[in-house]
């Protein structure tokens, strides 16, 4: 079970969090005009690394925020976690 | 009652409390603190199982977790399991063992036959015999191998036990109580960090209780008695026997299995039997030590057979001789010791040691004491089947592959000892990769990737004196880093015996013409052939080699195996070990109940029960409850002898014809505010919620970004900012986490707060033609004409003295009202609506009623909004906006979401007007047509219209909007039911929806 630092709350157990995604995907603006392809891009792909990856995680039964980790996917390793609004590296 | 075997004084078992027992039917005794193993042996049993291919005769080869052989089903304390290490399992009063995989009995066994058949069990037996013809599967092959295959036997009797979970944070977490481990956690624990020492024996000390040694200048065992005494007293110390630390996982987290009770006689009522912890360690220290591994021989499985640490464990901790007659077989100086101690118990034994005649500081002292000892010797073959009877020995010459002599010497055990293993499984499951260590032919840990130590044995260091510094060491550098405070200790003085160089020989060779099994694992019955087969057949990986024989593969893990396996695929390719490099570890290192894994998850407490404040009305009257995720939901009120079927047309009929009034509190309800609020709205849902007026209330869909419908429900204008949104029971979870995201991730921008409100309103609907006359009589002072009060209008108003939110909306379709009070008020606001409805004919009514009443209406709900579906699958297309943009907007445009044959929601009556329609049906054009016959859609939902009196069902089909008009067969091969059906339009009662507006 992982050991994820919320930065709201501290060190919690996996069990806590929700799983969100690749935290890096950005949504096409509101209100304004899309390509298709880019909005295929953003709904529907996205990369399998081995190794860093930043993604979003949810502290669902904690402080409700959702938070960035980066976090290798093959060891399982964090090296950071931030809130949304900060910027990973 | 004597014991033969029993010692009249070693041993630290309890004299003065005789345990009695049986094993297969016998009545036995034995003393406490004896394990089963003990016990039988002291009573002279070794026979105790048959092994798991060839039915050979097995006994006891170890004394701890290393046992391969003796696994028993075991019934104590009122239940029974099967596959217990008879070497760990201790003794408790009643305790009734049996021998397994053997029929009719452990003594006369009909699967030995098997050992005659050696050519139908070769390596990858599985893979070559079972193939076919396909035909013998399932009833010869499979019955067969199930039959042969496994030990013990499960209980089918419910398991009554309490097993627990517990979490806990630690600085310093030591698995192992030897003198490495005790020493890392008194160091720790003497600079102030919070530790936990896990010992997974009754008794702590480990070696320290068998080795003959001193430290300062107090006996081992006395050492590591008053080391625990202290730590026990130290409050940030946790001392627990019985432990075992089996995993390590992710980010330093280790899970312990403790055995709370199960060796209690009594206990009282809600102690566990066993518990599962989960610590987080900021550091582990990994003394697990080592085990001892044999030497490969003929007939090397036969009872009487053990490791020679095990010997002397029998006699030094239980008392209790192995055998009178004692072979002692080994290639280095360990085993010495095991014969010194039965020399000090007036045995005499035999020592075999494979090296040339030398000399060490045991060796001269077993020679003092007249031992016979005989050197470049070793056990070709032991004789005798079910018990060691004698063994055939050989003198090697100096090439250690062929025999100066041979001659047959009379035993009655044989105790073998070929060096030792450490016991690394931790480290490596922590991601060590591991390093072989030549000096000791065994791997010992690598770089580590977790915040793990290993010490003393564990690290390959078997001297006393270097494990005790380690462990102070260690256990002193690691906690100061984590406490910042540093308490010097002086490292105690040691006195022990120093071991001369093992002799790397570890399967002894046959002479010509002789070709007795010999195996490498015991417990999966994989012998010297078949590792040899697998390689000739062009097996090379010691993965694939290991899949292939079953190596290593039993419960036991190859603990006394592996490596001499590893030698063997070495030897024959030529390769050196770390070249063929190891199997992988994982947990758990040994067998854990399914018990402990589930803890308290099980039954009512597998998850909390949601239930509403009017929960207790309901039960009292009569109400069957409906699973509605962890909500429990009224489905239905049972009158008399009435069915499900029965009940719910009446309830439902009830609200069409009078009023009914539906216990509506699970709906999820989140509560919005802030000036964006109305922003927000319009982003998540498909239609427009800018103009909403205060006091409205407006049905809203809301998509995923796919342009899948995700929810519906309706939302209000409480205030200027401020807004109450309900979703459907099943998504109130995600959709407010949904919420959270686009506020938090998206659109920061928007001043929105969300919060859920769920369980803060107790909610009831009020439906019927006679609502409104019942609503007036609730609210006597309330002007709720349809002008003053129209639909999707909202009020707050007194409900007899309480404040309450009254919202004119509607699931049914008829005119209805939805009442929300605090939470704490609902039980008076229902008894209130049920006393004051009572002259309109008011009933509650169950979900089931209102499922029908919302089918018939043509009212999608979950089954038709499961996940596939887009708005105009649903007929919901009204309510997507085209002038402003939306969550999944842009998907909608997807070309396959536009085709003309696009799915879409039509109704369903069977032709004959009676049967009704399996939901889940599919719809075909010919039910007799070849399979797989063109499936056209399925049926979502079904219901009796008790407006039409007559089936009604919803359904998902391909090009639905053409078929109206049309028949088709809607076919259940679960229900064994193919119905001839007419499509018709999905709203079946009131299609203008004149009702809801009256
Ligand atoms: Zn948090």
């Amino acid at each position: 079970m992982l050991y994820i630092k919320c930065p709201y709350c501290g060190l919690r157990a996996q069990k806590e969090f929700s799983y969100g995604g690749d935290a890096t995907v950005k949504r096409p603006n509101i209100n304004e005009e899309v390509s298709s392809e880019d909005w295929d891009n953003f709904v529907y792909m996205r990369k399998s690394p081995r190794g860093k990856h930043i993604e979003l995680w949810q502290h669902i039964a904690g402080c409700r925020q959702w938070i960035k980790v980066q976090r290798d996917t093959a060891t399982h390793e964090i090296f950071q976690t931030a809130k949304v609004t900060e910027e990973i590296r | 009652m004597s014991q033969p075997f029993r010692l009249n004084k070693e041993g630290l078992i309890n004299r003065n409390k005789k345990i009695s027992f049986t094993f297969n039917g016998k009545k036995l005794f034995g003393y406490e603190g004896d394990t089963i193993a003990s016990a039988l042996i002291a009573n002279g049993i070794h026979l105790v199982g048959r092994s798991f291919k060839y039915h050979r005769p097995r006994g006891f080869f170890g004394a701890g977790v290393e046992e391969p052989n003796a696994k028993l089903q075991v019934e104590f304390n009122g239940h029974s399991e099967p596959n217990v290490n008879a070497t760990e399992m201790e003794l408790v009063e009643g305790l009734s063992a049996t021998s397994q995989n053997c029929w009719p009995s452990v003594n006369f066994d009909v699967g030995a036959i098997n050992n005659f058949l050696k050519m139908f069990f070769p390596a990858g037996f599985y893979y070559k015999t079972f193939m076919w013809p396909k035909s013998f599967w399932y009833k010869i092959y499979e019955p067969f191998i199930r039959k042969a295959a496994g030990l013990g036997v499960a209980s089918i009797e419910k398991d009554k036990e309490r097993y627990e979970h517990k979490f806990e944070y630690c600085d310093l977490l030591v698995t192992g109580s030897g003198p490495s481990g005790l020493a890392s956690a008194y160091a720790a624990a003497k600079n102030g960090a919070k530790v936990i020492l896990a010992e997974d024996k009754p008794r702590f000390g480990g070696t320290l209780l068998t080795d003959d040694v001193s430290i300062d200048n107090l006996s081992g065992k006395d050492w590591a008695e008053k080391i625990i005494t202290e730590l026990k007293s130290m409050p940030n110390v946790t001392v627990k026997n019985r432990s075992q630390v089996f995993g390590y996982y992710d980010h330093n987290m280790l899970v312990m299995f403790e055995r709370v009770s199960d060796h209690l006689e009594k206990k009282s009522k809600f102690t566990p039997r066993q518990r599962l912890w989960y610590i987080r360690a900021k550091e582990t220290i990994l003394s697990t030590g080592s085990i001892e591994r044999p030497i490969v021989f003929g007939n090397n499985d036969t009872p009487g057979i053990f490791l020679s640490a095990a010997a002397k464990e029998y006699m030094k901790v239980y008392g209790v001789l192995v055998g009178k007659k004692p072979v002692i077989f080994t290639n280095n100086d360990s085993a010495y010791e095991t014969a010194l101690e039965f020399k000090k118990n007036n045995v005499e034994p035999i020592i075999l040691d494979t090296r040339e005649e030398h000399s060490s500081e045991l060796i001269d002292e077993a020679k003092s004491k007249g031992i016979d000892i005989r050197f470049s010797h070793g056990v070709i073959v032991a004789n005798g089947y079910k018990k060691v009877k004698s063994a055939k020995i050989g003198k090697l010459n100096k090439d250690k592959n062929s025999f100066e002599k041979i001659e047959t010497v009379d035993c009655d055990c044989i105790c073998v000892s070929g060096f030792w293993t450490p016991s690394v499984h931790l480290a490596s499951q922590s991601g060590n990769k591991l390093k072989y260590e030549e000096k000791i032919d065994a791997f010992i840990p690598d770089k580590k990737k977790q915040h793990e130590t290993s010490v003393g044995a564990a690290n390959g260091s078997f001297t006393l004196e270097e494990s005790l510094k380690h462990g102070f060491e260690n256990g002193s550098n690691l906690s100061a880093k984590i406490t910042e405070t540093k308490t010097e200790i002086s490292i105690p003085n040691v006195n022990e015996k120093n071991y001369g160089a093992h002799d790397k020989f570890w399967c002894m060779p046959l002479p010509k013409n002789e070709n007795p099994k010999r195996f490498v694992d015991f417990q999966n019955d994989v012998s010297v052939s078949d590792i040899e087969i697998a390689i000739r057949e062009g097996y090379r990986s010691i993965e694939h080699v290991k899949r292939y024989t079953t190596l290593g593969m039993a419960t036991d893990q190859g603990r006394t195996s592996n490596l001499n396996g590893l030698q063997l695929v070495s030897n024959i390719e030529n390769k050196i070990v770390p070249e063929v490099g190891h199997t992988t570890f994982r947990p758990p290192f040994t067998p854990i109940t399914i018990g402990t894994i589930v803890g308290r998850e099980v039954g009512m407490e597998y998850m909390p029960t949601r239930k509403t404040p009017m929960h207790e009305w309901h039960e009292k009257n009569n109400a069957v409850f409906v699973d509605a995720g962890a909500w429990k939901r009224p489905r239905y009120y049972k009158e008399g002898n009435e069915t499900l079927f029965e009940a719910s047309k009446r309830e439902a009929k009830n609200v069409r014809e009078n009023v009914g009034i539906c216990d509506v509190t699970t709906l999820g309800k989140i509560d919005i505010k802030g000036p964006d609020a109305a922003e927000f709205l319009n982003r998540v849902y498909t239609n427009a919620w800018m103009k909403l007026p205060i006091g409205k209330a407006r049905y809203g869909l809301m998509l995923r970004e796919d342009g899948i419908v995700m929810d519906d429900g309706t939302t209000t204008r409480i205030s200027e900012n401020h807004y109450h949104m309900t979703t459907t029971t099943a998504q109130a979870a995600n959709v407010l986490s949904h919420l959270e995201y686009y506020l938090q991730i998206v659109w920061p921008e928007l001043n929105v707060n969300v919060v859920s409100t769920t369980e803060q309103w107790a909610g009831a609907a009020i439906a019927g033609p006679k609502s409104r006359d019942m609503l007036s009589k609730l609210y006597p002072d309330l002007d709720v004409s349809n002008e003053a009060l129209p639909f999707m209008g909202y009020k707050e108003a007194e409900f007899f003295g309480v404040p309450s939110r009254i919202f004119r909306i509607s699931f049914s379709g008829e005119l209805a009202y939805e009442i929300n009070v605090k939470s704490d008020h609902g039980m008076f606001m229902w008894e209130k609506m049920m006393e004051v409805g009572k002259e309109f004919g008011n009933q509650p009514y169950g979900t089931e009623a209102l499922s029908t009443l919302r089918i018939e209406m043509g009212h999608v709900a979950g089954p038709e909004l499961d996940g596939r579906t887009i708005p105009s699958d649903v007929s919901l297309n009204g309510l997507v906006s085209k002038k402003k943009d939306f969550i999944g907007k842009n998907s909608l445009g997807r070309e396959a979401f536009n085709v003309e044959s696009r799915q879409k929601i039509v109704g369903l009556i069977p032709i004959d007007r009676k049967s009704s329609i399996p939901e889940g049906s599919h719809i075909v054009q010919d039910q007799n047509a070849k399979l797989p016959n063109p499936k056209l859609g399925h049926v979502s939902s079904s219901c009796w219209s008790v407006e039409n009196n007559n089936p009604f069902s919803l359904a998902i089909m391909k090009d639905g909007k053409n078929m109206i008009g049309k028949k088709f067969f809607a076919v259940s091969p679960l229900k064994n039911k193919s119905i001839e059906v007419e499509v018709i339009s999905s709203h079946y009662v009131d299609p203008e929806g004149k009702r809801v507006r009256s």
